[in-house]
Parts: structure tokens; C-alpha cells; sequence
């Protein structure tokens, strides 16, 4: 009996992305807190652990170990799918990205379709949250979040179009070695339009401050996440950190060069600190603005973003065509 | 007038073992021991504050006194998220069965740490003739620590959490800090 290598590799490279998940949320969850503590001139997380360091460690297990409530009058099945559900396609989306020219898991033609297709099941998994808990704020924020993810995913689509117009395929390593390795060639500089876009609707996609009104504590409890103790918040709180990685890994292969560094030196090793800096950047602003209204939110999309996007897009098909 | 009141009287009776989680079937006293110290660190505490003293709460949290050294400062608006409930201010009885329905509504193991003066006795506003007051969280729900104060000041409350953190995992963690002489 022998198992099929391409299965072997599939499961290896599964293995090593829940590893990887983990890894990430237990760092952008520390990286998050003292960001805020720093912003807000105080040490954030500093005695357990040198620096705070196994603070969300600790929180993981403390969680893990909490009482599971399900309310009355939930619909039992679906109020347990749903954090799963938001959790397991994320497992799937790390296994495309290209962490290097031979680091992927999965690598396929139409890698940029996929992301952008399975992302989307986030949303529904939001929606059952929030519809199965029973409780009207969780079915206040889990409407917020259908509105907001599906308002953002128009402009996200149209500047992530615009690069693939100019690169011609959707595949993330044709994209990554399309580009140069020095930050002038990258194609954050031939569209720049389609990056502040693509940046801004990311942080709307993912629900994070100031776009984070799905689970506004101030007017929604906490939104679709509301009647969920332990770790069925847990993976909710894990699957959208996964989903800040993955948005923050797609735009820097989109637009910042990807695994490419000057002198032949590709590989993790640049893909990584690029990632980081966009997550760090979307942390930053978390601290930094406060939360929008909701109609200012989707006005910023129908009537900025939008025009915006196609405006662009349509540029980019007539100078591919021109030129 | 008694009725309107009835409620309170009713729920009135839980007892310290509603905040606790049942045993393991299988205990290991290594895990159990790493569990305890995992709930101490991390112990985060519900958005709300009824009073004065929740100034002092909010004070606590910001960069002077810094409640997130300790891990203890993500306030989590939703009660099934939370482990600790600090009733900050004073209680009365029109607000006593929201309190208790957020206690009820934390998830085992629950912690909760009373506040100042009038969440402990009813403090000043405890005088002959009064009508709308509970006096002290205690006679609603089980509580664990008691802060005094008029409010507490912030080294207070997180001396409040210190103790806590004691009875949970049954050491203090950090120095006690010496008494300065006067003049």
C-alpha cells in the first residue's frame, strides 16, 4: 500500500497551515495588544511571561476552558456550525498563498478565484451566528455584516481585476515574478489607485476598526458573536485574525513584489516582514480612528470606492489595450 | 409597594457554587494546577460600570495604572465572553435584576469583585428611610473580593484583582508594595 505523493503533500502542507493559523493568531493577538498599549502610552501586556509574551497563550487556554452556554431557544445545530464554519475555509485559503517560489501548498492556475471565493463563506458564517443565537443584537450585527462584507467584496474585486488586467493571469506566483524585486517595480507604483482601494476595503472585509460595526460593543453588545462563550468565540476571534493574514498576504503578492528580494534573494524571508507591515499597518489604524457610522460606512464604499474602482479599472483595460 | 420588589428577594438565593465548574472526571493535579494559573492571568473582566467608582475602573485601564500588565484588561462587552463582573458603583433596586441576569448569564468559572462602599454595605446612601437601595452586591450574588473605598483608588481595584488571582490560584504573584513614611 502506498499513498499517493501529491495526497502526502496535501496533507503535509495542511498539517503545517493549522500550525501556521495558530501560530499567527497567538502573535497578531499579542502584537494587537501592545500596539494598543504603545498607541495609548502604557506598556500593554508586560508580567506574564518577559514582556507579556505568553498573554495569549494563557488567554487561549483560559478560554478552552470556559463553560460552553448555548441559549434557549437557539437552533442547536447551526449555532455550533457556524464558528466552524467561519473557521475551516481559512485552512484552505493559507494552503494557495506562495510563501516562496517553491514554499505553497496548492499551487494552481487560478489562485486569486479561489481566495476570493471561498472568503466569501466568512459571511455566511457570520450570518448563522448571528441568526441561530436567538438574541437581536446577534441579528442586528450578523445583518451589519452581510451589508458591510458584501458592499466591500464590489471594490476589493475591481482592484484586485485591475492588476490581473495588467498581468494577464490569476495565478499568485505568475503575478509574484511579474513584478521586480526592488519597490519600484512593484505594482503597487503602476496602480496605486487599485492598492489604497484594495487596502481599505480589506480592512472593511474583515470587520476590523474603524469599519467594525458588526460587533460594535457600544451599540451591539457584541454583535453576531454576541451568545457565544469559550471557544466558539475563540474561533471566531482566530478565524478573523487568519482572514487579516490572508488579506494582508494577498496584497502583498498583489502589489508589493510578494517573496521577491533584490540580488536573488527570494524567498519566506521577504514574503513575511511584508505581510507583517500591512498587519501592523491595519493595527495602527485600529488604535488610531474611530468607528464610523454605518451609513458613513457603505457611503465610503457606494459612493467613493465603487466609482472609484471601475473608473480605474476601465483606465487600466484602455492603456493594456493602447499600449 | 412589596411586590414590585418580589423579584429580587426571589433571586436572591444563589449560592457561591453557581460560579464554579464541576471537577473533572479525570484530575491531574499538574493540569489542574497550569489551568488555575492560565484562568488568573487572564481574567477579563465585563464592560459596565454603575456609578462614580467605574471612573476609577476606567482610570485603572488607562496609562497611568495600566490594567493590561496583568492581562486583565480586555473588557469583553458581551457577558458570555466574561470572567469577572465588577460591580462598580451603587446598586439599586430597580437595577438589581439586570445585575443578577448578568451574572447568571457569565459562563462558569465566574468571578465577582465588588466595588467601593456602596456595592459592598450600600455606603452613604445606607441611612434610615431609604427605599430603592440594595445594601451591598452580596445579599444578590456571591461575591469574591471586596474593594473598599469612596471610590478605591486604582492601586485599589488592582489590588482587588491581586487578591483574586490569590484565591484562585492560591499565591500572590507580585510584591506587596512597601508602606512609604509620612513626611
Amino acid at each position: 500500500m502506498s499513498i499517493h505523493p501529491q495526497l502526502l503533500h496535501l496533507i503535509i502542507a495542511l498539517i503545517a497551515v493549522m500550525a501556521w493559523v495558530g501560530l499567527n493568531a497567538l502573535v497578531l493577538v499579542y502584537f494587537e495588544r501592545k500596539g494598543a498599549g504603545f498607541i495609548q502610552r502604557r506598556p500593554g501586556p508586560f508580567e506574564v511571561g518577559p514582556q507579556g509574551i505568553i498573554q495569549p497563550l494563557v488567554d487561549g487556554i483560559k478560554l478552552m476552558c470556559k463553560q460552553l452556554v448555548m441559549p434557549t431557544g437557539a437552533d442547536p445545530v447551526l449555532f455550533w456550525t457556524a464558528p466552524l464554519l467561519s473557521m475551516t475555509p481559512v485552512l484552505l485559503l493559507f494552503l494557495v498563498l506562495p510563501y516562496g517560489p517553491w514554499l505553497t501548498g496548492m499551487q494552481i492556475d487560478l489562485g486569486i478565484l479561489l481566495i476570493l471565493a471561498f472568503a466569501g463563506i466568512n459571511v455566511l458564517a457570520l450570518l448563522i451566528a448571528g441568526w441561530s443565537s436567538n438574541n437581536k443584537y446577534g441579528l442586528l450585527g450578523a445583518a451589519r455584516a452581510v451589508a458591510q462584507s458584501v458592499a466591500y467584496e464590489i471594490p476589493l474585486l475591481l482592484a484586485v481585476l485591475a492588476v490581473a488586467f495588467t498581468t494577464g493571469t490569476l495565478d499568485f506566483v505568475k503575478i509574484t515574478e511579474g513584478q521586480g524585486p526592488w519597490p519600484w517595480q512593484w505594482n503597487m507604483v503602476y496602480q496605486p489607485l487599485a492598492f489604497i482601494i484594495f487596502i481599505i476595503s480589506a480592512v472593511g472585509e474583515c470587520n476590523r476598526a474603524p469599519f467594525d460595526l458588526p460587533e460594535a460593543e457600544s451599540e451591539l453588545t457584541a454583535g453576531f458573536h454576541t451568545e457565544f462563550s469559550s471557544m466558539g468565540f475563540g474561533l471566531f476571534f482566530m478565524a478573523e485574525y487568519s482572514y487579516m493574514v490572508v488579506v494582508a498576504s494577498v496584497a502583498s503578492t498583489l502589489f508589493l513584489g510578494g517573496y521577491q528580494g533584490p540580488f536573488g534573494s527570494d524567498g519566506w524571508w521577504w514574503y513575511l516582514p511584508k505581510v507583517y507591515a500591512i498587519l501592523m499597518f491595519m493595527i495602527w489604524i485600529r488604535w488610531t480612528y474611530p468607528r464610523v457610522t454605518f451609513v458613513q460606512l457603505l457611503n465610503i464604499n457606494w459612493k467613493w470606492l465603487l466609482p472609484l474602482g471601475t473608473v480605474n479599472l476601465l483606465a487600466t483595460a484602455f492603456f493594456m489595450k493602447l499600449f | 409597594m412589596a411586590a414590585p420588589h418580589q423579584a429580587v428577594e426571589e433571586v436572591g438565593t444563589l449560592h457561591k457554587t453557581a460560579g464554579t465548574v464541576e471537577p473533572a472526571l479525570v484530575q491531574i493535579q499538574l493540569v489542574d494546577k497550569i489551568l488555575n494559573v492560565c484562568r488568573a492571568m487572564s481574567i477579563w473582566p465585563m464592560t459596565f460600570g454603575l456609578a462614580c467608582c467605574a471612573i476609577e475602573m476606567m482610570s485603572t485601564g488607562m496609562a497611568r495604572f495600566d490594567l493590561a500588565r496583568f492581562g486583565a484588561e480586555v473588557f469583553r462587552p458581551s457577558p458570555r465572553q466574561a470572567d469577572l463582573m465588577i460591580v462598580a458603583g451603587t446598586v439599586n433596586k430597580k437595577m438589581a435584576p439586570a445585575i443578577v441576569r448578568l451574572y447568571e448569564q457569565m459562563p462558569a468559572p465566574k468571578y465577582v469583585l465588588a466595588m467601593g462602599n456602596c456595592a459592598i454595605s450600600g455606603g452613604p446612601f445606607n441611612f434610615k428611610g431609604d427605599y430603592n437601595l440594595v445594601k451591598g452586591i452580596d445579599t444578590l450574588i456571591p461575591v469574591d473580593v471586596y474593594v473598599p473605598g469612596c471610590p478605591p483608588r486604582p492601586e485599589g481595584l488592582l489590588e482587588g484583582l491581586f487578591t483574586l488571582q490569590q484565591q484562585i490560584t492560591g499565591r500572590r504573584w507580585w510584591p506587596v508594595p512597601a508602606l512609604k513614611e509620612e513626611g
